[in-house]
């Protein structure tokens, strides 16, 4: 066994708290999509910065896990390093930057491109977990709304995009519904990851530290993307191809090159592109 | 060649080297020990202690020291490993009216039985900086020292005895605790004065002031501050009777507020209520006006301003909460920009589009 920091129990949440926090999941699973509240720590990363989904993977992961972490599609981005060092520090489990290797991948931001299959989990950073927050700061009023499934403010929102850009102006953390019930935001991935989540094999879940709330997507539960009839929900898609390994169905991200408009297109999923150009 | 940014793992390492030898400053200049932050850095100390809600100078030194005086990161530090500790027991609830009294002080009577006790301030100090301290200064040969004043009753109760000011709200026998829980609203009194006690200062100095300035005004007046040495005492399950397991500082704050009546009760004052760990009487004074400004709803009064705004106040309050979401905008958010960039480009291509159609 690797050695763990000294002082700290395993994956160093108390075994108490990590039982406080199993059920709160075990409620967001019995429940798609609705926000159970939890007795947030503080951890030693800051709020804003993972949290949530921090205390999530220390309350599920066991010495057998492999764990990946990704920030915006890559392993190597440096919030990314500082939780997967987190863990190997506190918990010595394994780590990996193979998709298919993880049995928990913490990310923020992305869903991998590789499909996930059944017993893998997904943890998700959450910062806002509420989606009326936008449309009403206060949390007495978005717990009624959600109680009695008045969306309604959600689609005249969109209804009002569509009349300002002729288009729902909402490119990420874009509103899902659950399960047919529950209106949730999918944390901000980009709306290019919406299809992911609906009827995957995996179990998402969502970790809000800051917030205090814990939600989850089951494994192939319905998850709908909130549109009109006659504006469908629709991803975005690039003219170019990935640079490196050629990819014309990643979701890429923009590199300047140069100060003259210079300008390429890589995989945000460093690990896909790798995997493809290897 | 685009080579995607690799590295990140070094940059880490070689970032917190660096961070450590700032820290550290020019190796010829003595050391700061933990003794010398805890005895000569005690209003930082304080504040550390009271925002990290915990009770341990020397800890709270370390955090400051590592932090760099840093003391929002030295609350982190402090929150983070009190979050690591078991809970033991509940203490009872201290009594502020007994103890070594360093500092008593009623701006409502001349004078009070106790008597009022000016003790260590920077009250009357004229704010000139003294360039003797800074070649070090001898110590004045007759300092007083804080010294048990015998019975000291609060002056809110002696108003209360003939019913001019409101009893204490009533609150729960077995309060609720934030750090366990998350709040929920509206909530109970206890749950605020918890959050208000670890709020940012500057959050409770700027809303208790815009009080002050007729946003949600209460015609406070300070009844009492107290800052007194009080023994914590729990009831260990075995034993069953009380044991001291220790001694705490605290500043407490009386605020004697305005009055309200009703067709069934004669009017009184009101109050707000602030207690904090150390001597912080500015945290403490702002913190009691706040409390009475979040009594809008209980007592009746219409909730126009910031401070009253039970969410607003409380959900805002917490520093290590908003230090860590505001600075998560370094974070990258290159995924959801480029998101952004392309629903722009196409907006902007339309745009173009009506406009040749229309020429």
């Amino acid at each position: 066994m690797t050695q763990t920091l000294a002082g700290y129990n395993f994956a160093y949440l108390d075994e108490q708290t990590k039982r406080m926090i199993r059920r709160a999941i075990l409620k967001a699973v019995a429940i798609p999509g609705y926000q159970v509240p939890f007795g947030s720590r503080e951890m030693p990363l800051p709020y804003g910065w993972g949290t949530g989904g921090i205390q999530v993977t220390a309350s599920i992961i066991g010495r057998a896990d492999v764990l990946k972490v990704i920030d915006q599609g890559a392993d190597d981005t440096t919030n990314a390093i500082s939780i997967r060092r987190f863990f190997a520090k506190t918990a010595g489990v394994a780590t990996t930057e193979h998709t298919a290797d993880a049995t928990i991948i913490q990310t923020r931001h992305r869903v991998p491109e590789t499909p996930l299959r059944a017993g893998q989990i997904m943890v998700y950073q959450v910062p806002i977990p509420e989606p009326l927050r936008w449309l009403e700061p206060r949390e007495t009023e978005t717990r009624t709304m959600h109680a009695l499934t008045e969306y309604g403010a959600m689609h005249v929102r969109f209804y009002e995009d569509i009349a300002h850009y002729g288009r729902i102006a909402t490119t990420y953390d874009y509103p899902v519904i659950v399960n047919d019930r529950y209106l949730m935001r999918p944390s901000p991935i980009p709306k290019f990851d919406n299809p992911k989540l609906d009827m995957s094999p995996a179990l998402q879940l969502f970790g809000a530290g800051r917030e205090k709330r814990i939600y989850a997507v089951p494994p192939f539960t319905k998850v709908k993307s909130l549109d009109f009839q006659d504006h469908p929900f629709a991803i975005e898609s690039w003219d170019e191809a990935c640079h490196l390994c050629g990819s014309t169905t990643s979701f890429l991200d923009e590199v300047l090159t140069d100060d003259q408009g210079g300008r390429m297109f890589v995989c945000s999923d460093t690990d896909y592109c790798r995997t493809r150009t290897s | 060649m685009y080579v995607a940014v690799k590295g990140g793992e070094k940059a880490i390492d070689a970032a917190h080297a660096m961070l450590a030898r700032e820290r550290r400053g020019d190796p010829a200049v003595a050391e700061l020990d933990l003794a010398q932050i805890a005895q000569q850095l005690g209003r930082a100390v304080d504040r550390v202690m009271i925002e990290g809600s915990i009770y341990d100078p020397e800890l709270a030194a370390l955090a400051i020291k590592q932090a760099m005086g840093d003391l929002v990161e030295a609350i982190f530090l402090l929150r983070a490993y009190r979050t690591t500790l078991p809970r033991l027991a509940a203490s009872l609830p201290v009594e502020t009216d007994h103890g070594l009294v360093r500092r008593r002080i009623s701006a409502v009577f001349k004078d009070v039985p106790g008597g009022q006790v000016l003790g260590s301030t920077f009250d009357y100090t004229h704010r000139l900086l003294d360039f003797a301290l800074a070649a070090g200064t001898p110590l004045p040969a007759d300092a007083a020292t804080a010294e048990p004043i015998g019975a000291a009753p609060r002056v809110a109760d002696m108003l209360g005895r003939d019913g001019l000011i409101e009893p204490p709200p009533p609150g729960e026998a077995i309060p609720a605790d934030l750090t366990r829980q998350p709040i929920d609203f509206p909530a109970d009194r206890e749950l605020r004065l918890q959050n208000l006690a670890r709020g940012d200062e500057g959050w409770l100095l700027a809303l208790g002031y815009s009080t002050q300035r007729g946003y949600a005004r209460n015609h406070p007046f300070a009844g009492e501050i107290r800052i007194v040495d009080v023994a914590v005492e729990i009831v260990p399950e075995e034993l069953g009777f009380a044991v001291e397991i220790g001694e705490i500082t605290v500043s407490e704050c009386d605020m004697v507020n305005q009055f309200a009546g009703s067709a069934t009760a004669a009017p009184a004052f009101t109050r707000g209520y602030g207690l904090v760990f150390g001597q912080a009487e500015r945290k403490a004074m702002a913190m009691a006006l706040v409390d009475r400004a979040l009594r809008a709803r209980e007592l009746g009064e219409p909730i126009t301003a910031p401070a009253q705004d039970e969410e607003f106040v409380l959900s805002h309050s917490d520093n290590v909460e908003a230090q860590g979401f505001v600075q998560h905008l370094k974070l990258p958010h290159h995924v959801d920009f480029q998101s952004e960039l392309d629903l722009l480009r196409r907006l902007r291509a339309e745009h173009d589009q009506r406009k040749a159609a229309a020429e």
